[in-house]
């Protein structure tokens, strides 16, 4: 790794490209602060903010967003309430309960219980995030093996329990979702290269 | 004194109270409007077109508010101050003629309560005595924020009084008259024949004056939100707080028409476009005092002091002397 650091002198007091501003000397008598009331009433500054404020009205450039009817775009590596979500093709889970998102939580959040099911496959019995304590850091998503636990966009997570977004049935991709194509590949921290898909397989793997 | 005259000064009285209760509401609304514009901000949305239920809904919040009188405080003073200021606003327009008289179904209506031939003395006099309203609610209070509020008030009120009469007496010397009717008719002939040409620095004093007679931002100290919280009304909860706002924004009403009419000729004529214009002007004074809310830092109560006594009480004493000098010869 061969990185440059952008600056190469960091002490920007040296640089020439700051400069003390002129502060002028506080005014000690009483005709040097009338002196100082009558050159910045005759100035003008008042005028200059009122035409500021005025002229900023008649451009009615208005930069306010009605939240809850326009919402600004959020960007693909946002990290909101985590998601699990499924194989394309199978609709299985894709999460093989390694539990290596339990262990590298630093907030110690996840916690999953995990049973050897009739094909001797393993499943995830029971999975839960305690948002409470969750702080959004995005291990679990970068150290997930399967792309199973990933952070979707839902910043909205106001409910009357928190338990509400953190059951395993709440953070999984519904099956009718998942066949209507619903489901986003997630694009941020940890995500898959493009054109991977082939190396996503139904558990147990192939090898 | 017959029936009928007493009937119809009811009526005005009545009509004047629900009209400027509704424009103190409405005013409200614009403030909010017109500093959120000027702040690129939309300002009230959701309530009603464009927001203009808004009013509506903060007038059923302060009504149906609980009434909370705090432990401490001296309860008669407490609760009879914002009546004070409410009502000392209103009285103050019983001399303002609001519109020149006209006809309607034969009957001649004089749109003034009172046409009394002290008029602006009257005016200003029981403007002053809105002092009491913040002053009383302050010290009433048991409340740090609300004592300085009310020692500042006090301090602001009483040092601006003298601008105002001083500023005034200007004028009135041309006039020679204190009713506003009379004012107003001085200066009957058009636009050239306004007192703002022949006094203008009467003018521009008695506009500052205004600003710390009814408390607007440049002198907004009496009720500074980041050093005193809300200061004498800090205590204050419900329709109690309404009224001291109800005041507020009368006055500015009030003080906006009694600028009109003094300085820039009024209704003229008596004429409609000439009504309409002193509505106009009225319009104009009141949005002034929401742009310079929007423009302008606050400044320190010592400053206001210094600037009062100073800088515009000789000004004004100078006019005075100027304008009899030029008066005599």
């Amino acid at each position: 790794m061969n990185h440059e650091e952008p600056f190469t002198n960091r002490n920007v007091s040296e640089s020439s490209t700051y400069y003390y501003v002129d502060i002028e000397t506080y005014p000690v008598s009483g005709w040097d602060k009338f002196k100082q009331v009558f050159r910045r009433a005759i100035r003008g500054e008042l005028f200059v903010g009122l035409w500021v404020v005025m002229r900023e009205m008649i451009k009615f450039d208005i930069h306010t967003l009605q939240y809850p009817l326009e919402k600004l775009p959020i960007g693909p590596r946002y990290r909101a309430v985590h998601k699990l979500l499924r194989l394309w093709e199978s609709g299985y889970e894709r999460c093989i309960g390694c539990g290596l998102c339990e262990k590298i939580c630093i907030s110690d959040c996840i916690r999953m219980d995990t049973r050897i099911d009739e094909n001797s496959r393993k499943e995830v019995t029971e999975y839960s995030i305690n948002l409470g304590r969750c702080i959004f850091c995005g291990y679990c998503a970068e150290v997930c093996p399967e792309l199973a636990i990933v952070h979707g966009g839902r910043y909205e997570n106001a409910s009357e329990q928190r338990a509400h977004f953190v059951i395993k049935d709440d953070m999984l991709t519904p099956l009718d979702l998942l066949k209507a194509g619903e489901q986003a590949e997630y694009p941020g921290f940890g995500a898959i290269i493009p054109g991977s898909d082939a190396s996503v397989k139904k558990t147990p793997l192939a090898y | 004194m017959d029936v009928a005259f007493i009937i119809e000064t009811i009526a005005k009285i009545v009509v004047i109270l629900l009209v400027f209760s509704a424009l103190a509401g409405l005013g409200t609304y614009f403030e909010r409007k017109v500093l959120a514009f000027m702040q690129r901000r939309l300002g009230p949305m959701h309530v009603g077109p464009f927001g203009l239920l808004q009013v509506a809904a903060d007038g059923i919040k302060l009504f149906t508010k609980e009434d909370i009188i705090p432990q401490n405080v001296v309860k008669p003073i407490f609760k009879i101050a914002p009546v004070i200021t409410a009502a000392t606003a209103f009285m103050a327009s019983a001399a303002i003629p609001f519109w020149p008289q006209f006809t309607a179904f034969g009957y001649t209506v004089h749109p003034i309560v009172a046409d009394i031939n002290v008029g602006i003395l009257y005016v200003l006099g029981v403007m002053a005595i809105g002092l009491y309203g913040p002053l009383l609610g302050g010290m009433a209070s048991a409340n740090k924020w609300s004592l300085i509020s009310a020692a500042r008030s006090a301090a602001v009120f009483i040092s601006y009084e003298v601008i105002t009469g001083l500023s005034l007496l200007a004028p009135l010397m041309m006039v020679g008259s204190l009713s506003l009717v009379d004012i107003n008719n001085y200066q009957v002939g058009g636009i050239t024949h306004w007192i703002v040409w022949s006094q203008p620095v009467a003018f521009v004093l008695f506009w500052i004056a205004a600003f710390a007679e009814t408390g607007r931002t440049p002198f907004h100290l009496v009720a500074n939100d980041h050093e005193i919280i809300d200061g004498f009304g800090t205590e204050y909860s419900g329709m109690r707080w309404g009224l001291f706002f109800i005041g507020e924004y009368a006055n500015m009403f009030f003080i906006s028409f009694v600028i009109a009419i003094i300085f820039l000729g009024g209704f003229g004529d008596g004429t409609i476009a000439g009504a309409f214009q002193l509505l106009l002007k009225v319009a104009f004074f009141f949005f002034f005092f929401l742009w310079t809310r929007a423009a302008w830092p606050d400044v320190r109560p010592d400053q206001l002091m210094w600037l009062c006594w100073k800088v515009l009480m000789p000004i004004a004493v100078l006019n005075i002397v100027v304008t009899g000098i030029v008066m005599m010869f």
